[in-house]
Parts: C-alpha cells; structure tokens; sequence
C-alpha cells in the first residue's frame, strides 16, 4: 500500500499553520498590547526588542503554508485565496505595515514619526490577528463555491456573528499569548513584567469567554465538530484545559508554563479547526458534489513525492537553526536604565 | 464580463500583477547584489581585523536592512496573488509552478530571515567566524531565492517536463524543470543584474563620501569592490542576455520579433537589426524605421545569414495552429522596453570600464568629472530591470503560459469593484514604501559612518540589546 500523500500534505498543511499562529500569534500579541504596557520610550523599545530578532523568521512559516497549499492543493489555493479577496488582501496589506513598522520606526529620531509607526503597528498587529479567525471560521463553515472552485458569493458572505466570533476568539488569543510571552522574555524587576501578567489575567478571561462561545455556536449552531469521535474530542477538550491551566500558571507565577499553556490552546484549537474540516479542504454551501476535498484538489503523486523528500530534508533543518535562533536571544530584556539591571539605551542621536 | 470604468477585472488583475510584480522586483535584486558586496566586506574585515573595515560592514548592513524590510513585505503579496487574481492559472499550473515556490520558502526564506537577525542582532552575542558565516549565509540565501522563483517563472515562458493531464499541467520530469536553459540563462541575467544594482549604488555611497574626503580609507575599499562588481555584472549582463536573445529566437519566436520590430519575415540574404522604429500594432509595420544590415543575424544567430520569422508570418501559423486570434505582442512597448534595457547596460558597462581605467591610472580617489554621473548611475540598473520585465513580460502576451494558457482565460470570477480597490490600495502602500525606502536610503547614506559600534538600524540592534539581563 502506498501512503496516503495527499492526507500527510493535508496535515503538514495543518501543521504549518499551527505552527504559524503559535509563533507570528505572540508578535501580533505583542503589537496589540503595546500602546497598554508602555508608558515610556524604553519600554517601547524593550517590547519591540522582545520579538525584534524573531518576528520576520516567525511571519515565514506563513509564507510556506501559502506555498504548500498551492504546490499540494491547486484548487484549493485558488478557491480560498479568490473567494476570500477582500480579508486577503486585508492581511496583507497589515503584514506589510506591520513589518515596516517593525523595520523603520528606529530610523528617523522624531516622536511624530514614531507614533506614526506605533498606531500603524498596532493597527496592523490587531488586524490579523483577528482575519485569520475569520478566515478559519469560513474555512470550516463552508463557502458557496461551485463548479471548478469558482466562488458564487458575494464579500459579505465572509461575515457573520459567527466567523466575527472566530475573529476575536483568535485576536484575545494571540494577545493573551503575547502576554506570557512577554512573562518569558522580560526581566521579572521590570514594570513590564508585572503589567504584563495583569494583561494576561484580562486577556485569559477574554479569550476563554470567547473561545467557549465559538466552539458553543460552532457545535450547536453550525453543527460542526460532529462527526467528532473520542480521539478526535481529545484536542477541544485540550483547549479548554489549557486555558484553565493558564489561570493557575498566573496564579502561581510560573511563567514559562503559562507560555506552554497559551501555546498549547492555540495547538489545539489549530488542530480541531483542521480536524473539523477533514476530509474536506473547503466545504460548498452550494451542495456537498461541489465541496472540494483532500482528495479532489491534491496535486499529482509526482509533485506530492517530490514535496515530501524536499519537506523531510529542509524542514528539521529549518526547525533545527530556528531553534538556534530563540536560543541565542534567550537573555530577559529590561526597560530599567543602567545600573539596574540590564540595559536599554535610550534613543541615540543621529550625527548630521 | 462586467467592467468599471471601461475595465475588466481581467485588465485590473493584469495590471494589479505588474504592479505588485515591478515594485517588489525594484527591492530584490538590490537585495541579491547588495548581501554578497556586504559578505565580501566583512569577510575583508575579517582576514584584516580592521575596526574601520567592521564599522564600515556595519553602515552598510543599516543600509540592506532598510531595503530588505521593502524587499520582504512586498514578497509577501507576491506568494499570495496567484490563488487571489488568478484562480484558473493557479489550478492549471499548481502542480508544477507551486513547487518551486515551496522549494524557495524552505531553502531560502527561512534561511535570510533567520540569519539576517541572528547576523544584525547577533553582534557580540556569536563569535566572530560565526557572524561571518551568518552573512554568507543570508547571501547564499537570497540567491537561492532568486533561483527558484526564476525557475518557476521560466516554466511558463518555456514549459518542459510536463504533460496534460484532466485539463491541467502535471510535472514528469522535476530535472527537466530545475535544468530548463531558459531559466538558467535568466538566472545569469537577473543575477549578473542584481549585481549591478547593488554595486552602483555602494559606487554612489562611497563616491559621495571619497569626495567630501569622509573616512576615505574604509570608502575607498567599498568602492573598489563595488566598482569590480559593477564591472563584473555588467559584462555577465550583457553576455548573458546575448544568449537569453538567442534563444528567444527558437522558443519564443514572436517576442523575439516584438523585441526587433520584425514585422515581415527579411527578404533578402541577411536580417538587419532595427536601431530606431516607431512599430504600430493597427498597420501591423513600423511607421519609420532605420535599420542596419547584417547585425540583426549577428545577434540572434552569430552568422551572417540567418533570419528570423516576422510578426506577420507568426501571426498566421499561430492562427493555422491555435485558432483564430490575435497572438501579435503589444510591439511598442516590448520594442522601446527592450533598447531601453540593453541601452542602460551599454551605459553601465562603458561606465564601469572608465572607472576601472581611471583607477589603473591612480585616480581613484577623485571621481572627477565621472562623481555627477556616478551619484545617479543607481538609477540605470533599476531602470533597465524595469524595462527589462516590461519587455519579457509583455512581449509573452496573450499567453500567460507560453501556447498552453492565455492570460485572458487564467483570471479569478473577480468583481472589478473588488479588484480596483486592492489596486488602489497596494498603489497607496507601494508608493509610499518606495517613498520612505528611497528617503531612508539616502537619509542614512549621507550620515556616512559612526563612531565604531555607534550603527545601529531599525529595531533596537546591538548596541540597544542588554548584556547580562538574565533573571
Ligand atoms: C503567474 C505567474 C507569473 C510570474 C511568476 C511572473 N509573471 Fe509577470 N505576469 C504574469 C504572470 C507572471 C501574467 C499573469 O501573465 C501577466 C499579468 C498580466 C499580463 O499581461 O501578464 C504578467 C505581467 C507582468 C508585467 C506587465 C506586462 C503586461 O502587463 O503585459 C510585468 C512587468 C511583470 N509581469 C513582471 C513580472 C515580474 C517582476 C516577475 C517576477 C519574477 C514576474 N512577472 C513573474
Ligand atoms: C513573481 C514571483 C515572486 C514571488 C511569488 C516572490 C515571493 C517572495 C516572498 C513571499 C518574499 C518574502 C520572503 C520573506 O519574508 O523573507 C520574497 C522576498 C524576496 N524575493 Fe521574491 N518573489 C517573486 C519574485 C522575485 C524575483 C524575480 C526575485 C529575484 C530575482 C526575488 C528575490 C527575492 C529576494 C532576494 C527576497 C528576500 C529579500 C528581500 O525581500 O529583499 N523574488 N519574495
Ligand atoms: C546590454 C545588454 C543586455 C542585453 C543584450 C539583454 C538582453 C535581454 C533579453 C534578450 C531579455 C529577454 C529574455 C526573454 O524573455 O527571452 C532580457 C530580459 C531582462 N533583462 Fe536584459 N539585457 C541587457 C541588459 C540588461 C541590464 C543592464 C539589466 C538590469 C540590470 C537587465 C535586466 C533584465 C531583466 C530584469 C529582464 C527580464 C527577465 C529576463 O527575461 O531575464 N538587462 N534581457
């Protein structure tokens, strides 16, 4: 028997992505919760520094599940990317702002310029953050799509209560997971610190309301999640456990179990979203015979084998010098000035 | 097909894909260019362990930075447009096209982003060799980059190792693919051109600098390496798209007569090649023209002899061939774009050879009459990758894969209304970014070098970075 290729691409699909929200989700988090904690120019430059040396590494991972999609899933990639036009081009128009922000905020030594910079990082961290809720709402609701992937629907067919749920469902949780990561990259004698746990306690309460409430109208409203066995309720049911172990972790100060504990949220709800949508790619309101599937819009074996022996070389790889990556920047950052601690220098004047 | 303003979501779409296309390309091949001239820099810095040399790697890594953020986010949008404007397309060609795609995110973007921060930010965290190596890295990363994108754009100028399958292409032979000629020839083009992007730029820098007698000792190595680069790219350049004509000539044979302006097949024993023309596409033949013989079988075939079908003739096979239809190329356009292109590149390559002959004759460090020319020469290669684009680009039209799928029949069931406000919206943005890019460019340029340890760029770099902050 050969194996399944166009099941393994489906989770390495569903792989990459959750491995995008885990790590692109704290830079959003960050950004969003910028102008809350920082009360001064150190501390918005300890914030930035906190996800300064990953985030452009971490927006990757989004990059190639756009590629695998569209190597792996043709149809499926045409089919999401036009039906969905206006929230893609959305997204990116806010990754683009995001990362000049990130990129040229540091480069004119003016406040006007900067607070340019901090409303359009905001702006386009918060943004995101809540589309990719919305668009993996739609994805598992369904779309009307008909013959051949064409979308017969209008923009508005993207919005309901139900996928603006998803939307800030995904947007509380990401805040909430830049949160603790902040808990893990900032001193414990900062003020950030401190301020930083009071935003998670906020934004936990938040997300859980929110997440129970969508995963509540996604199961009797929608009638999603069931065809879910046993195995398959393992990963909501982790869901919520996690979001209930970030409390206590909050509780007891434990931060780097806080951050496991919001990671782990965003793993599993990822995965039940993908697992829901299994064996379809993208369901058609318009009648099950248009529905595209695993199958139905998969690439040829050649393309897939091909995929799967580049995949299984690059990608340890690539997990491998990302490793590397956090492991360099592990050191707490500090806003304190010097002396106190770790040091943040102050803006520098620039000669001529 | 409904329309808004007189346009199709088919005309909005194809000019939504120039746009994203042509301003993302100004940012990548500076990018490609500019890593290596860096790496070269530091690994000079390196074997001499000379502090002006570090510092001077480091104001020119502040620079790449601020393009690079250009660079990257307008990529981004690149990655997604397929599926977005061009359903059709992307499903016909998905299976093919999409794996060198994939194939550049895992072996190259990951690696530029990784190591572009572990080298910036890295500084004094990684032992020397290391952030050399980081460097190199980031250099090998955006030319492998380069590579597969090219790979996969050559496909659809030239498919090979394919075959149709259930009204799609399906890849055969992967080899067939990566080993297509016409990608490899495009690769040396569009590598050989991002040389000369960067080096004329750091050729600009340092001119500015030597002559307001500014660290001269670092400026003066910067500038000999870019001006060698500069001299090497411009050679590859024009060698290189000298191969790239010919082989235009055999596989696509009526961009190739778009380039010239070739309407009608040569009479006589011999081609001319067309120097000056004002084609028309509603006469189907040039308004004026002045011609010179024997060059035009010269370039396209090394002989004295050989000719090249016109547009006319081409016209009717294709028709015979394809079906009734228009395959003539918007030919103004292709033609200007292309002497426009090779034009720059004689500038270039006479620029350069006088600089290297003004060094030879120990005049470097006074650009003299040549530093006017040199501040705006930046300009010439980016103009001639424009116009080069232009030129490849539209001289393909209507296919979007060359005699397998045409333009017109690969777009989305896009509403125009939706089409039009994403073009507006990315003509907004792009603007915009060229704007601060060039501004911050030439802000950061002309500051010149710091103190040593002093430059720093965009997010808090190293010297913002705390030492010893563990908890
Ligand atoms: C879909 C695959 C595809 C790829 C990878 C490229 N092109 Fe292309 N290009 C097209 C598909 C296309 C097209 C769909 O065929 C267009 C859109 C409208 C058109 O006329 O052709 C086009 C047009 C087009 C035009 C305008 C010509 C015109 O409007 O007639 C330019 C200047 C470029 N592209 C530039 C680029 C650049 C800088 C690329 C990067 C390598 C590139 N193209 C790769
Ligand atoms: C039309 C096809 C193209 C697509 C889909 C595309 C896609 C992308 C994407 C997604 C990125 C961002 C990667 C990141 O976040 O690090 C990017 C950056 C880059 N691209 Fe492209 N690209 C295209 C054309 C080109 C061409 C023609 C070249 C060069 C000859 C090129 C060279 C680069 C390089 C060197 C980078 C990284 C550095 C930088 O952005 O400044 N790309 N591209
Ligand atoms: C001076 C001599 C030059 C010659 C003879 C030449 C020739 C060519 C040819 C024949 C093509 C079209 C290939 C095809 O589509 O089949 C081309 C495309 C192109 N050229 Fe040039 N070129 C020259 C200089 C330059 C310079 C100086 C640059 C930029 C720095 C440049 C950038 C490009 C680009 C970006 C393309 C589009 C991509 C491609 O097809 O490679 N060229 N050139």
């Amino acid at each position: 028997m050969s194996p399944d290729l166009p099941t393994l691409w489906f989770v390495l699909t569903a792989l990459t992505f959750t491995i995008y929200f885990f790590l692109d989700g704290f830079d959003f988090g960050v950004g969003v919760l910028q102008p809350f904690l920082a009360r001064n120019e150190a501390q918005r430059r300890a914030l930035i520094g906190a996800v300064g040396p990953f985030w452009a590494a971490n927006e990757v991972w989004v990059i190639l599940a756009a590629s695998v999609i569209f190597a792996a899933f043709p149809l499926w990639y045409g089919a999401l990317l036009s039906a969905l036009y206006p929230l893609f081009t959305l997204i990116l128009l806010a990754l683009i702002g995001r990362g000049v922000a990130f990129e040229y905020r540091a480069e004119v030594d003016h406040r006007r310029w900067r607070t340019f910079w901090d409303v359009t990082s905001f702006v386009c961290n918060a943004l995101p953050a809540f589309l990719w809720g919305v668009i993996m709402t739609n994805l598992v609701r369904g779309l009307p799509i008909g013959v051949g992937g064409r979308f017969q629907g209008t923009p508005q067919d993207a919005f309901d209560l139900f996928s603006v749920l998803g939307g800030l469902a995904t947007l509380s949780l990401f805040v909430l997971h830049g949160a603790t990561f902040l808990l893990l990259r900032l001193n414990r004698e900062d003020p950030l610190h401190a301020r930083a746990h009071r935003a998670a306690l906020t934004w936990g309460a938040l997300a859980s309301g929110l997440v129970l409430a969508f995963v509540y109208t996604g199961f009797v409203g929608r009638g999603l999640f069931r065809s879910f066995g046993l195995a398959e309720w393992v990963f909501p049911a982790a869901a919520a456990l996690n979001l209930g172990l970030i409390w206590l972790a909050l509780i007891l100060r434990r931060d780097t179990l806080a951050f496991v504990a919001t990671g782990l949220t965003i793993v599993a709800s990822t995965a039940t979203i993908f697992l829901s949508l299994y064996p379809s790619v993208l369901p058609s309101t318009l009648g099950g015979a248009y529905t595209l599937t695993v199958h139905s819009s998969a690439s040829a074996p050649y393309t897939l084998q091909l995929l799967s022996w580049v995949a299984l070389a690059f990608l340890p790889l690539i997990i491998g010098y990302q490793v590397w990556n956090y492991w360099v920047f592990r050191q707490r950052l500090s806003s304190l000035p010097e002396g106190t601690g770790s040091v943040l220098s102050e803006p520098r004047e620039e000669p001529g | 097909m409904t329309d808004i303003l007189g346009f199709t979501a088919l005309d909005l779409s194809r000019f939504q894909f120039a746009t994203t296309s042509i301003f993302h390309y100004f940012f990548v091949p500076f990018t490609v260019g500019f890593a290596l001239i860096i790496a070269v820099l530091q690994t000079l810095a390196h074997r001499t362990g000379d502090p002006k040399l570090e510092n001077l790697t480091r104001f020119f890594g502040h620079l790449f930075f601020i393009n690079f953020a250009v660079g990257v986010v307008t990529g981004i949008v690149q990655e997604f447009q397929f599926g977005m404007n061009w359903q059709v397309f992307s499903n016909f060609v998905g299976n093919i096209f999409g794996v060198p795609l994939a194939l550049e995110v895992l072996m190259a973007f990951f690696l530029e982003s990784t190591f572009l921060g572990l080298w910036w930010f890295g500084k004094g965290k990684l032992p020397a060799w290391a952030s050399l190596a980081c460097i190199w890295i980031v250099a090998l990363g955006t030319s492998v980059s380069a590579f597969w994108i090219i790979i996969a754009n050559a496909w659809m100028q030239r498919p090979v190792g394919f075959e149709i399958v259930g009204g799609r292409a399906v890849m055969t032979d992967a080899l067939a693919i990566v080993l297509n000629p016409k990608g490899l020839q495009w690769f040396a083009h569009i590598w050989t051109g991002g040389l000369t992007v960067a080096a004329f730029f750091v050729l600009a820098v340092s001119a500015y600098h030597l002559r307001r007698k500014h660290h001269v000792d670092a400026f003066r190595v910067s500038f000999k390496v870019a001006l060698l680069t500069a001299l090497i790219g411009s050679l590859g350049v024009t060698a290189a798209g000298h191969i790239q004509g010919q082989s235009a000539v055999r596989d696509q044979p009526m961009k190739y007569a778009a380039f010239s302006a070739l309407w009608d097949t040569p009479g006589g024993t011999q081609m001319p090649e067309s120097l000056l023309a004002l084609p028309s596409n509603t006469l189907r033949e040039n308004r004026f023209e002045i011609s010179v013989p024997y060059v035009g079988s010269f370039l396209a075939f090394n002989n004295f002899s050989q000719k090249a079908q016109g547009l006319n003739d081409l016209q009717r096979e294709y028709a015979a061939k394809y079906g009734p239809g228009n395959y003539i190329p918007p030919v103004w356009q292709v033609y200007w774009a292309f002497r426009v292109m090779v034009g720059l590149g004689g500038v270039m390559l006479l620029v350069s050879l006088i600089s290297v002959w003004r060094w030879r004759r120990g005049r470097l460090d006074d650009p003299g009459r040549l530093y006017g020319l040199l501040l705006i020469m930046p300009l010439a290669p980016h103009l001639a990758n424009f116009s080069g684009f232009i030129a490849t680009e539209m001289g393909r039209q209507p296919w979007v894969v060359q005699g397998l799928l045409r333009t017109a029949d690969a777009v989305s069931p896009l509403s125009p209304l939706t089409v039009l406000l994403s073009l507006g919206a990315f003509w907004i943005v792009y603007l915009t970014l060229i704007g601060l890019d060039v501004f911050l460019l030439t802000k950061t340029a002309r500051a010149g070098l710091h103190e040593p340890g002093a430059q720093t760029a965009s997010i808090p770099g190293p010297s913002y970075l705390p030492e010893g902050g563990a908890p």
